[in-house]
């Protein structure tokens, strides 16, 4: 449903929008449910949910706050926005700690209810900022009793007081809606899917939303209703997305096509696990999903399911990756096939679990022991995920390797719209196993060598059940060629620069590095991973400013494109901007003797495009 | 295919050109000669078998099969076996550890292997004791046991490896002797034959760094008195002179005389098919040091669901009801729009 306001509407090129309350206060849905719908009305989206780590922490306290950002808007945007223009706070310990993202003069909607005495001392607030004016002189406050709304909308349904309560997310959401234009339907649709099996529930939901849209309407207090009006985006056909379902997808998507059977060995760790329950829900694609004991057994089981001849993966964050250490080492020796995902969370330690950073790419190039390289790459955004993980794929049949590819919390969580991809236009790894010798009983001489090599340097990938290949791999050195165990000293010296020629030359097999903006200039900002929408963003408005600025993206991180040093060199000076302490800054210097300045944040929050922005131009006047 | 126009294959066939180096006068010559001995009467093709091993003497035995296999790191053998038989049931997958490999570094893999009951089997070589770190006590080596690492004497309680398997819900329990060349080889047949995960202690010597540790149970003159061999439906003799039985005694086994008013019909029968553990894990606690006989053969034989059968079923359940997996189809479930 959708009525036409008698109110005025005022046209909006975007708006950045944030929910926030309880951690039961259902906060993540209301979100959700606003992105979906936004991205449906044809709005650019961008999201950025924030969640604390603990479950349900005590009630109404600030350590409980979880809020869902999104950004939408009439044109291309990369990020969830800086500052909020609006902002649902559904009790005093979400207004304290998120008020200060709201942009002055922007829109403030408070549960009216939760702020009683025991929600204001749980805050920290002395007196109800409601009453004291505070709030109104900077912001347009709206005090809405959702608490008694909601109840009162539900009312006769047999609901209990608690039922009833919980369906005041819907009702924020329903205000919500009005305020910005949307259409009710998808959410009505989702409630019909979610609580079809439970009428009362699916009844007061709807009934709550209604409320809450109709609120919006008749309330004098609330007098413009915001419009933002469709995005150009390329034609096609779109849905949302969340990184970890790209993820996941594209290791479906990558196996599907390769014909082969995918399996998933993970731990459940945050915020990694999305990418084990969705996997789980595609058993009919041949997936199968093991749950293990640990992370150790998540990732040898993964080497076992590689050996056996199909598509491996195995899922976790920065302290699983740490146990899986010793394991990545087999891998890595026994040069078999797989994709190892980080989702990168705070660290170190158990860190922030639900918070991002990039501080895990050192532990991904140098976290094992010995030398032992792996290649390394990164997704940009929610959809590239999905991407990264068909190329991770490629990169590991083509090259007979395990691949490490990063994402982060922000990533998993955030979405985006997604253009759907023509299946004909994806491009299938094609995966070719050792062939059976002609004379197996080796009566010719010709005898199976597991570790001969390619012009990739790359080794036969010889399944179990294949008659005459019959071989033995394991983590004592190998002889090249035959793969026997050997403790020869020169061969340990050969086989340990093999490994690495052979990610160096992953490099010819990999696009040349493209910059968005001048070919030389002023400054070229490079980034990795997550911070790619923000570091775009601003490089963008520097440019528009006229500034000799461009960007520089990296998705391969080991190897580096081969034209990288050339790049790098073209500008006066680089900086690079990372969630981390200058992990990437550490090995470009290392790499190439090249000076580069670093713009590092580790506060468990993505960049904003501001402070980005702010030192591009700082480093432009100095 | 008909059963002649199979290759025969001999032990040998099953050797790889590997050589072995273990030391001289170790337990694991005699169950690597056992395993090629077996493997020609089940039938598999070379082809179709990986063993999969931890780090530890007993765990270079991959490198020595004719076979696939992989030697993986210290404990982890049970896990990388189950993502192997997962994508691949139609493998026969032997994990070779051993008492430190398997119930201490790896001890949580192999009580999840195990709870998991998929068609693995695992042989565990039990010499008491870290052979290829030379010699640190391990986690079934005795309390008291002066050890490089323990020159006071071993202080913590040893593990009993069946009694771990039993409570990870084992459904093959077995235990033989690595000089007990008849009977290790039955019990491997068996361990083989069994669908779901067979566990199979084998008492090992490591004649370097723990010579003698299984004596009692090997020597000529009291192995009968030391060991009882189980064997289902059967009463549970043992003796040199096959005059001694076990009885049970409330909830305690005891070691009895037979004759003088006590018959066979008083002892315990062996049921290696009973639903309920208990009795089996009665056996596993019966301790030499505790003067009891040690029971060895086939503990326990029970059918259960398997992992690897379970988790394909599942795959076919799915496809069954939601057609085999179309790409398309993913990528246009839930809300979508099309931007023109």
């Amino acid at each position: 449903m959708s009525t036409v306001t008698e109110k005025p509407t005022q046209q909006l090129e975007e708006a950045t929008v944030r929910f926030c309350g309880d951690s039961g206060d259902g906060m993540q849905l209301a979100g959700t449910q606003f992105t979906n719908t936004s991205a449906l009305a044809g709005n650019d989206v961008a999201t950025f949910p924030d969640f604390p780590a603990e479950i349900r922490a005590p009630r109404g306290t600030k350590a409980g706050v979880s809020g869902f950002q999104i950004h939408f808007s009439s044109h291309d945007i990369y990020t969830p926005g800086d500052t909020v223009d609006a902002l649902v706070a559904m009790n005093p310990a979400a207004l304290i700690t998120n008020l200060g993202d709201l942009r002055d003069g922007g829109i403030l909607i408070c549960n009216e209810s939760a702020f009683d005495k025991k929600g204001l001392a749980q805050a920290g607030y002395a007196t109800s900022p409601l009453e004291d004016g505070s709030l109104e002189k900077k912001f347009k406050l709206h005090k809405v009793d959702m608490t008694k709304l909601t109840r009162t909308a539900v009312d006769g349904l047999g609901l209990s007081q608690k039922e009833a309560d919980r369906c005041r997310n819907f009702f924020a959401m329903g205000l919500v809606f009005w305020l910005y234009d949307r259409s009710l339907d998808p959410t009505m649709r989702f409630i019909e899917d979610k609580f079809g099996k439970k009428p009362e529930v699916a009844e007061a939901n709807r009934r709550a939303l209604t409320a809450g849209y109709n609120y919006g309407e008749t309330v004098e207090a609330i007098n413009t209703q915001y419009h933002v009006g469709k995005a150009e985006l390329p034609p096609g056909t779109y849905r949302n997305i969340m990184g970890n379902t790209a993820l996941a997808w594209g290791l479906v998507a990558a196996a599907h096509l390769s014909g082969r059977r995918l399996f998933l060995g993970a731990y459940p760790i945050t915020p990694a696990s999305d990418i084990l329950h969705e996997l789980a829900k595609h058993k009919h694609f041949d997936v199968l999903t093991f749950q293990a004991e640990d992370e150790i057994a998540a990732v040898t089981a993964t080497i076992g399911a590689s050996f056996a001849g199909e598509m491996a993966v195995t899922a976790s964050s920065g302290p699983g990756i740490a146990l899986k250490g010793e394991a990545l080492g087999l891998a890595v020796m026994t040069e078999l096939p797989m994709i190892v995902i980080n989702v990168q969370r705070g660290g170190p330690s158990t860190g922030l679990p639900t918070k991002t950073e990039q501080a895990d790419l050192f532990q991904a190039m140098y976290g094992r022991n010995g030398e032992c390289p792996m290649p390394v790459i990164a997704a940009a955004s929610p959809a590239d995920c999905f991407d990264v993980a068909q190329e991770a794929w490629r990169i590991a049949v083509e090259h007979m390797l395990p691949v490490f590819l990063l994402t982060d919390g922000y990533i998993a969580n955030g979405s985006e719209p997604w253009r759907l991809p023509e299946v004909a236009s994806l491009k299938p790894t094609k995966v070719k196993y050792a062939e059976p010798l002609a004379n197996g009983d080796g009566s010719n001489g010709e005898t199976f060598l597991p570790y001969e090599r390619n012009e990739r340097l790359s080794r036969p990938w010889a399944r179990p059940g294949t008659p005459t290949l019959m071989h033995r791999v394991g983590g004592l050195e190998k002889q090249d060629i035959t793969g026997n165990v050997s403790y020869d000293p020169a061969n340990h010296q050969h086989m340990i620069e093999t490994r690495a020629k052979k990610v160096e030359l992953i490099a010819d097999n990999i696009p040349p590095q493209k910059v968005d903006g001048p070919e030389s200039g002023d400054l070229l900002v490079v980034s990795w991973g997550g911070p790619y929408g923000a570091c775009a963003t601003a490089v963008h408005a520097a440019q528009a400013a006229g500034k000799a600025v461009a960007h520089c993206h990296l998705r391969y991180l080991n190897p580096f494109p081969k034209n990288l040093e050339q790049v790098l060199r073209s500008y006066k000076r680089v900086l690079v901007a990372e969630l981390n302490c200058g992990q990437l800054r550490s090995i470009l210097r290392d790499k190439f003797l090249l000076d580069a300045a670093g713009l590092n944040k580790v506060q468990g929050k993505p960049f904003q495009v501001g402070e980005i922005l702010e030192r591009i131009n700082t480093e432009l006047a100095s | 295919m008909s059963v002649e126009s199979l290759p025969v294959l001999k032990p040998n066939d099953f050797a790889s050109d590997q050589d072995v180096r273990w030391c001289p006068g170790c337990g694991d010559y005699a169950i690597l000669a056992q395993m090629k001995k077996v493997l020609p009467d089940l039938g598999v093709p070379r082809e179709n078998i990986v063993f999969i091993s931890g780090i530890g003497c007993s765990s270079r035995f991959p490198y020595y099969m004719n076979t696939y296999g992989m030697h993986s790191i210290h404990g982890r053998a049970p896990a990388v076996a189950t993502g192997l038989k997962t994508v691949r049931p139609d493998l026969q997958v032997w994990v070779i550890t051993g008492d430190g490999d398997g119930l201490s570094i790896g001890g949580n893999h192999l009580m999840h292997a195990i709870r998991r009951n998929m068609d693995l089997n695992i042989i565990l070589f039990n010499n008491r004791i870290y052979g290829l770190t030379k010699g640190q006590y391990s986690p079934t080596s005795l309390l008291g046991a002066k050890t490089k690492s323990t020159p006071m004497g071993a202080i913590d309680n040893p593990l009993n490896p069946l009694s771990i398997v039993i409570g990870a819900e084992g459904t093959f329990v077995a235990r033989t002797i690595d000089t007990n060349l008849k009977h290790m080889g039955a019990v491997l047949k068996r361990a083989a034959e069994h669908s779901g995960t067979s566990f199979v202690e084998v008492y090992q010597n490591c004649n370097v760094f723990n010579d003698g540790a299984w004596d009692y149970a090997k020597d000529r003159d009291t192995k009968e008195d030391t060991t009882l061999e189980l064997e289902h439906g059967k009463p549970m003799i043992f003796g040199k002179n096959r005059d001694k039985g076990i009885r049970l005694n409330g909830m305690d086994p005891e070691v009895v005389q037979l004759g003088k008013g006590i018959t066979e019909d008083d002892l315990l029968f062996h049921d290696e098919r009973a639903p309920e553990p208990s009795l089996a894990y009665l056996l596993t606690r019966m301790r030499h040091q505790d003067g009891f006989p040690e029971p060895i053969g086939v503990f326990r034989a029970i059918e259960s669901p398997r992992y690897d059968e379970l988790i394909n079923d599942q795959i076919e359940q799915a496809k069954a009801s939601k057609g085999p997996g179309d790409l398309e189809k993913l990528f246009t479930s839930g809300d979508t729009w099309v931007v023109e």
